[in-house]
């Protein structure tokens, strides 16, 4: 399929704003979502909207097929080991934080260490600097340099034996630069030290083979990746999801309750209390879909000259200075470019831009360790999918000198 | 000018422009033409929430009459608050307070700018209504 044709499949990317054509470059934020995700959502809600795993009724087998389906189908994108390793969460935040709260309570003790790095989202700190907070931990970090790049060689220094987990974003919603973490994890592992990956970006942009990788966590969002809103994924080792303890109690999460005492539903369930976004998370499998559709080399080539093209407009502009700059190869580098523009205001360039039909992020991105890192108090993203194309480029770049040469 | 004419010579202005990068072109004229604000006066107090630029309000009271000074980080924003300047700064705080403040919205800037923008402009004005009520009251 060339790119007109999977743009075809989007309906959002043929609506117009202000009068012009949408160009939309802020995916890493959200993705558009292909008609297969928003019939599969429909369908659930008009023929088969029940509560799953509980009922013995049509509808409710029907969800329940529907959502256990998608499970499997996480499962084989991710190449886990088993469906049991799959639990499914509202997002990439609520999966951090599931595993920030049940590994802190089983393994973090007083005067222990986590390590996150400089460049993690939000996301991927605040959970982790509430669980050290709550058990007297203590938060290390690991920094980037200043090509955007994570200091792996500073990692051996940070870990001691007190350090109980990693966490650390296979690609930064800022940067853009893909992580090593298979050598990182290597490295955590040979001290045995387990290792969460942030991959909300790497699902997106990556093949991801949790057992090649060898995390001992992997957590992302459907939204980012052509899913309907409110799902997520938490990829677990088996050990360790039978070793921690669950993180929130209610409906479909137990085994056996009295009043006495109260024991636990096996994996997954013993992480999936309460009524689960089951219709959104049922789109992941048409998602997931999409993405195979997505995967093919005529696309990537494409995608690839798209890349390159931005990259080489964003480097070669004396004004504009970009974070995340590739040192070897382009490959290294996702289709995701955050810069700032020398005297002006991220701000009034997004503003301008919209008006221009481009959506773009302006602004901290969740960020705000990193901004302080380059010394700004923001900057402005673009973020393309493979459905972007060579001509939204072109326009964009054109777009972006006319709007700064409107703010100098 | 009453502060009224004063609202309607601005609508009127804005209607001419059909395009929004036109709006654009002249707020952020307008926003280069923002008188100097003092950095020493760039203090918390005086930081309003809610933008995503960095808004400060600053004012004093001379001869019964509320002066406004104000700046941004961001062009745009700046053009904006010179508006808004230059339609409440000088004026006595029950004029300010006569005010409905649709202006804003007449011109289209409350709908068309950013939802985190037009909080930092809702707050704005909350901010020149707080002080001009405090006006009357003598407590400035």
């Amino acid at each position: 399929m060339n790119v007109q044709e999977i743009r075809s499949l989007f309906p959002a990317l043929s609506r117009k704003v202000y009068g012009k054509d949408l160009v939309y470059f802020d995916n890493a934020a959200t993705s558009q979502r292909p008609q297969s995700v928003i019939d599969e959502w429909n369908r659930i809600s008009s023929e088969s909207n029940a509560n799953i795993h509980r009922a013995v009724h049509r509808l409710a087998d029907e969800a329940t097929q529907a959502y256990e389906q998608a499970r499997d189908a996480v499962k084989d994108f991710l190449n886990a080991s088993a469906r049991e390793e799959i639990v499914f969460t509202s997002g990439t935040t609520a999966a951090v934080n599931l595993v920030a709260f049940c590994f802190g309570e089983a393994y973090v003790r007083e005067g222990d260490e986590v390590i996150v790095t400089e460049a993690e989202h939000h996301s991927n700190i605040v959970p982790w600097q509430m669980m050290c907070r709550r058990k007297g931990a203590v938060l290390k970090v690991l920094p980037v340099d200043d090509s955007g790049h994570l200091m792996v060689e500073e990692l051996g220094g940070l870990l001691t034996d007190r350090t109980r987990i990693v966490a650390v974003t296979h690609i930064s919603n800022v940067l853009g630069i893909i992580n090593p973490v298979k050598d990182i994890i290597a490295e955590c592992h040979s001290r045995g030290v387990p290792v969460l990956v942030d991959g909300a970006q790497g699902a997106v942009h990556c093949r991801v083979d949790v057992q090649d990788m060898d995390c001992d966590f992997y957590v992302f969002s459907g939204h980012k990746l052509y899913a309907a809103t409110g799902t997520g994924v938490l990829y677990g080792k088996k050990k360790w999801l039978e070793d921690m303890p669950p993180y929130m109690g209610g409906g479909e999460m137990v085994g056996t309750v009295s009043f006495a005492e109260t024991t636990y539903a096996p994996l997954p369930m013993k992480f999936e209390a309460g009524t689960q976004n089951f219709a959104s998370a049922a789109t992941l499998k048409p998602a997931l879909e999409c993405i195979n559709l997505l995967n093919n080399n005529e696309l990537i080539k494409y995608n690839d000259t798209v890349r390159d093209f931005l990259l080489d407009r964003l480097t070669s502009d004396g004004r504009i200075r970009l974070y995340g700059v590739p040192r070897g190869t382009n490959e290294e580098k996702i289709p995701l470019f955050s810069f700032s523009v020398d005297g002006v205001h991220h701000e009034d360039l997004a503003l301008i831009l919209d008006k221009m039909g481009i959506a773009v992020r302006s602004g901290q991105m969740c960020a705000e360790p990193l901004m302080d890192r380059f010394g700004v108090t923001g900057m402005l993203r673009v973020s393309l999918a493979p459905y972007n194309t060579m001509e939204e480029a072109e326009y964009f770049v054109e777009c972006l000198n006319r709007a700064i040469d409107m703010l100098v | 000018m009453t502060l009224i004419e004063a609202e309607n010579a601005i609508v009127e202005e804005f209607s001419m422009y059909e395009e929004w990068l036109d709006k654009y072109e002249y707020l952020i004229e307008l926003g280069k033409s923002l008188q100097d604000y003092p950095e020493s006066a760039k203090t918390d107090d005086k930081l309003i929430k809610g933008c995503q630029s960095r808004v400060w309000l600053d004012h004093k009271i001379e001869d019964g009459k509320v002066i406004f000074n104000a700046d941004s980080d961001a062009i745009i924003t700046k053009g904006i608050i010179s508006l808004l300047v230059g339609l409440y700064s000088g004026r006595t705080p029950q004029e300010i307070l006569s005010s409905d403040f649709s202006v804003v919205e007449k011109i289209g800037l409350k709908e068309n700018l950013s939802p985190t923008r037009a909080n930092g402009l809702v707050s704005m004005i909350a901010k020149i209504r707080e002080v001009a009520a405090y006006g009357t009251e003598g407590l400035v």
